[in-house]
């Protein structure tokens, strides 16, 4: 492998960059040959997960496999009973077939989500319904082969579980669930993906997805803090394992690392200033991101969950609040209570748990923080709706709060705001390409093609309306923009976080530097949100 | 998996990051940057030496803005962007720096 060859930005014979709105050719099995890397056995045996890549064990898998892994999905769609009614409810009406972002960004049929689902169906048809069992050749039913078996790793790895198929579904066929039982499975016969499965040994052993150490993670934050003071003349703190503070945040470990996340980090901090709140970090629950929803593992997702829990009683918090990500927010949104509530320690005058931009609207909507909007005007806005916050939670009390919330924030800070078409944004938005899972080096070759229904929508804002910055509030989409932007021509930095622009619109009380400072002179500058 | 080195073969892992962090050295990162097709430039090291002593400090590479932040002091504001540091890196300052300076690979959502 020469190792470069992964990375470059492809650009055609012209030397142009791909055009985000060109349509791939209808190619059965063009993308067979994308898969990430595996776990070997290190890895596998950190979460518990047998087999694995060794030496003597090329593929990894352990004895008997095909019998585990029947006996896996035995279990499963017998505990799960929503897995069972999606395997048995398809009618093949075709509806999902062209709604997925890998089969529109690759034109490979497997990556319909029918055509996906049924690569499990065929072989739950086998082995648990009658006429699979009798008659397979009538009703589509195979044995699971090493053949279907590398299928599965295959395209289960080209699914981002990001359950926008679901959506246009008639039955509300979940692919979402049946790729996450799949890769459960393949976990338990030691087929599992080296980067999930690599960054959940991390939680377990460091405290995060990243692998910063206590000590790198407070000194990152005395570094910010040094910065923030720098930049408005205020002691803007973003203290950690403080006993006693009102407010856990829970945020991804990406906001204390890459950019344009650590930029929405500043932001919180800038708004729990202004609110007065007294809040913290956990350095023993410094992860927001839950990985193991990806690879369908309950037990896993309640360990991590857990994490949560300990550190909001250890500390003595009111409230806990997460930060800008997607799928943690979907695990905490949904499955949190579940996995490791009751969480009646916790104050319940408040949602448990609290999102960032539920905070900061909160705040907001009474009235307690101002901004200067022109501190934005070198950029026109759009708002990437993440699939986890979109279609599989909610924020605030009403229906579509998930929606609404985080544009109002942005509207409340910024004077140029324009949407992306109808049906690529809301419950209809198109994953980043890189959700699931799939934000891993090796297959970046997917993440481009699967991001491209995305870049298409925004190109036509760019177009029609002059947008210049997508924002957005998860930490995957934000570091798979980075990445996959400049190769549709896009620059690199028109990818940002909600709450960085929340840091630069804020007016702080008492500020010497920065917005505040300004309008404390000149009030036709300061804007109130709340009007 | 490995790279020729002085009739040695030293192991990386699938993507081209040092197995065993103690084996490297600057002709063995220069090797590596080739492999990225980077020629090392006196900034470049400067990136790269930044990267090991933090690494020393804090087992894990530093955040780009402390990284940005750190390389104002030494080469000057001009050149202490994100974009000035994907001029060197092209693949990322994070992970292509941290290959070439024979840290482990930062993972998660970056």
């Amino acid at each position: 492998m020469h190792l470069m060859d992964d990375y470059k930005i492809v650009h055609d014979e012209n030397g142009e960059v791909p055009d985000p709105s060109e349509m791939p050719d209808f190619v059965p099995g063009c993308m067979a040959g994308s898969k990430p890397f595996r776990a070997n056995s290190d890895i596998q045996g950190g979460l518990g997960f047998p087999g694995g890549i060794t030496e003597d064990n090329k593929n990894g898998l352990v004895d008997n496999w095909q019998e585990k892994a029947i006996s896996k999905l035995g279990e499963l769609t017998g505990k799960y009973r929503s897995l069972r009614v999606y395997l048995d409810s398809c009618v093949k009406c075709g509806a999902c077939t062209d709604k997925c972002h890998y089969f529109l960004g690759t034109g490979d049929p497997k990556n319909m989500p029918v055509a996906r689902q049924d690569l499990l169906r065929k072989v739950y048809r086998r082995h648990f319904t009658l006429a699979g069992k009798y008659v397979p050749w009538l009703v589509g039913a195979v044995d699971l082969t090493e053949d279907v078996l590398e299928d599965w790793y295959t395209y289960y790895h080209q699914c981002s579980q990001c359950r926008r198929c679901s959506v246009f579904c008639p039955y509300g066929i979940d692919t979402a669930e049946i790729s996450m039982a799949a890769r459960e499975i393949m976990d338990h016969v030691g087929m599992g993906q080296k980067y999930c499965n690599e960054i959940l040994g991390k939680v377990f052993k460091i405290g995060n997805n990243l692998g910063l150490p206590q000590k790198a993670l407070e000194a990152t934050l005395e570094d910010l803090e040094e910065e923030l003071e720098e930049e408005t003349g205020l002691p803007i703190k973003l203290p950690i394992d403080k006993q006693g503070a009102d407010i856990l945040l829970v945020t991804p470990s990406a906001d204390f690392f890459a950019s344009p996340h650590i930029e929405g980090l500043m932001g919180y901090a800038k708004v729990f200033h202004e609110a007065g709140a007294n809040w913290t970090l956990s350095s023993y629950a410094s992860e927001a991101a839950n990985f193991a929803m990806f690879i369908g593992s309950y037990e896993t997702m309640r360990e991590v969950s857990l994490r949560i829990r300990k550190a909001a009683e250890d500390l003595g918090v009111k409230r806990i609040v997460f930060g800008e990500c997607g799928h943690a927010w979907r695990v905490a949104y949904s499955f949190l209570n579940t996995l490791a509530g009751p969480f009646d320690f916790l104050d319940p005058n408040y949602p448990v748990p609290q999102h960032i931009c539920e905070y900061t609207w909160d705040q907001i909507e009474q009235g307690k923080l101002k901004f200067d909007k022109s501190q934005n005007d070198h950029m026109t806005l759009t708002f990437h709706d993440s699939c986890n916050v979109a279609r599989a939670s909610r924020m605030g009390n009403k229906p579509g709060g998930q929606f609404e919330i985080p544009r109002n924030v942005i509207k409340a800070v910024c004077n140029n705001y324009v949407d992306m078409a109808d049906d690529t944004i809301r419950e209809k938005t198109f994953c980043c390409g890189g959700g699931g899972g799939l934000l891993t080096d090796d297959i970046m070759d997917i993440r481009k093609k699967g991001a491209q229904p995305r870049m298409r929508a925004l190109k036509e804002v760019q177009e029609s309306h002059g947008v210049t910055h997508m924002a957005a509030i998860c930490a995957i989409c934000k570091a798979q923009f980075s990445k996959v932007l400049p190769e549709f021509g896009f620059d690199r930095e028109a990818i940002v976080s909600v709450h960085q622009l929340v840091s630069n619109a804020i007016i702080l009380t008492g500020a010497t530097e920065g917005p505040g400072s300004e309008a404390m002179d000149d009030d036709d500058d300061a804007v109130e949100a709340a009007e | 998996m490995g790279y020729q080195f002085n009739g040695q073969d030293i192991a990386h892992d699938e993507e081209g990051y040092l197995t065993d962090l103690s084996v490297w050295n600057p002709q063995l990162a220069e090797l590596i940057a080739k492999d990225e097709n980077i020629e090392m430039t006196p900034e470049h090291w400067e990136v790269v030496n930044f990267l090991r002593e933090y690494y020393d400090e804090y087992q894990i590479a530093p955040a780009i803005r402390v990284l940005t932040k750190a390389l104002k002091k030494t080469m000057g504001p001009e050149k202490a962007s994100n974009k000035y540091l994907y001029e060197l890196f092209p693949y990322g300052p994070a992970k292509q720096a941290c290959k070439i300076a024979g840290l482990p690979k930062p993972t998660g959502c970056v």
